[in-house]
């Protein structure tokens, strides 16, 4: 092959540079999937404990009020904003829309921040509600 | 499968016309996502108490049931979309992959019946004693 090795040979798997863009996109992949998996789960076996009876609806809101429960809970809705936030953020760009440097950064960062203030609201509200 | 000509060789391995599709309703169950799972949190923020008596009484309403199936078709819809992608990406033996998406339907179509088959009861049986 005449192939000159004076060229650059970018992008290339092994050079890369951790970004805010990289980040969100492998966030999305993974509070998609953790919300397909835990997220589905505990809401089916919420709606089957409350179609079962009150003792399976009673064992579910114990697991549900343990401290690994919230832990768990406070977790998946941080995953839900913040897949919700890239996801929006995918139609922007599915649009053709926000792919200039500066603005992708921006809004990249965005996502991150507005669902971690969506998170912390909320959980501020029904904490302070339950006080 | 063939070893000569191009064609042969990816004859088998699934159409190329499904792609848009698959995009297409993903972002469909998306927006469903978005408003019937944010509907389905400010519900649960405001009803006055999330026990036993409070969830089935309001579940029980026509108006409460039937957004919850839809959401319940919607994310597991969505899922079924999306987890696909994960898998393709990352399981390469074609033994395991069919596997994976055997299971992956067996989750989804299992868990929204589940899911809707509660929702269902509650409505039409209301709370059990
Ligand atoms: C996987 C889906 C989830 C289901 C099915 C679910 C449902 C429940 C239920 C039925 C309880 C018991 C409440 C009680 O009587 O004490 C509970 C505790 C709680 N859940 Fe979740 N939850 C899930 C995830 C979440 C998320 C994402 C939030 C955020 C809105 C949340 C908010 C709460 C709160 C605030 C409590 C404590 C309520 C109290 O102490 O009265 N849950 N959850
Ligand atoms: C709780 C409900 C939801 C679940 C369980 C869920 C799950 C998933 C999963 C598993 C994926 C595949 C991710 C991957 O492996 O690449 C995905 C992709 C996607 N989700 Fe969601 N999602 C939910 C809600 C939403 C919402 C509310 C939006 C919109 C604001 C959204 C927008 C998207 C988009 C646009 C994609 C496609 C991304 C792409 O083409 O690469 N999702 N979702």
């Amino acid at each position: 092959m005449a192939q000159s090795n004076s060229r650059p040979l970018s992008p290339h798997l092994t050079i890369w540079k951790w970004g805010p863009a990289m980040a969100v996109s492998i966030m999305h992949r993974v509070t998609g999937n953790g919300l397909a998996t835990a997220g589905a789960l505990g809401l089916v076996w919420w709606l089957m404990a409350a179609a079962t009876g009150p003792d399976a609806y009673a064992y579910f809101v114990r697991c549900a009020t343990s401290p690994i429960g919230y832990l768990v809970m406070i977790g998946l809705s941080w995953f839900f904003f913040q897949h919700l936030c890239s996801g929006l953020r995918h139609f922007v760009l599915d649009m053709g829309a926000g792919y200039e440097l500066r603005n992708n950064k921006s809004w990249s960062i965005a996502t991150f921040i507005l669902s971690l203030l969506l998170t912390g609201f909320m959980w501020l509200y029904i904490f302070g509600k339950a006080l | 499968m063939g070893t000569g000509t191009g064609i042969g060789r990816v004859r088998g391995l699934g159409s190329a016309k499904h792609g848009a599709q698959h995009w297409l309703v993903q972002r469909y169950t998306a927006v469903g996502n978005l408003l019937l799972v944010l509907w389905l949190l400010f519900s649960l923020l405001t009803l006055p108490g999330l026990d036993y008596e409070s969830v089935t009484g309001w579940i029980a309403n026509p108006l409460v049931a039937v957004p919850m199936m839809l959401m319940i078709v919607s994310i597991f819809w969505h899922l079924r979309l999306g987890m696909q992608v994960m898998l393709e990406d990352y399981v390469h033996d074609k033994g395991l992959s069919f596997f994976s998406m055997l299971l992956l339907n067996f989750y989804a179509f299992g868990g929204a019946a589940a899911g809707v088959f509660a929702i269902a009861k509650i409505a039409f049986l209301g709370a059990a004693e």
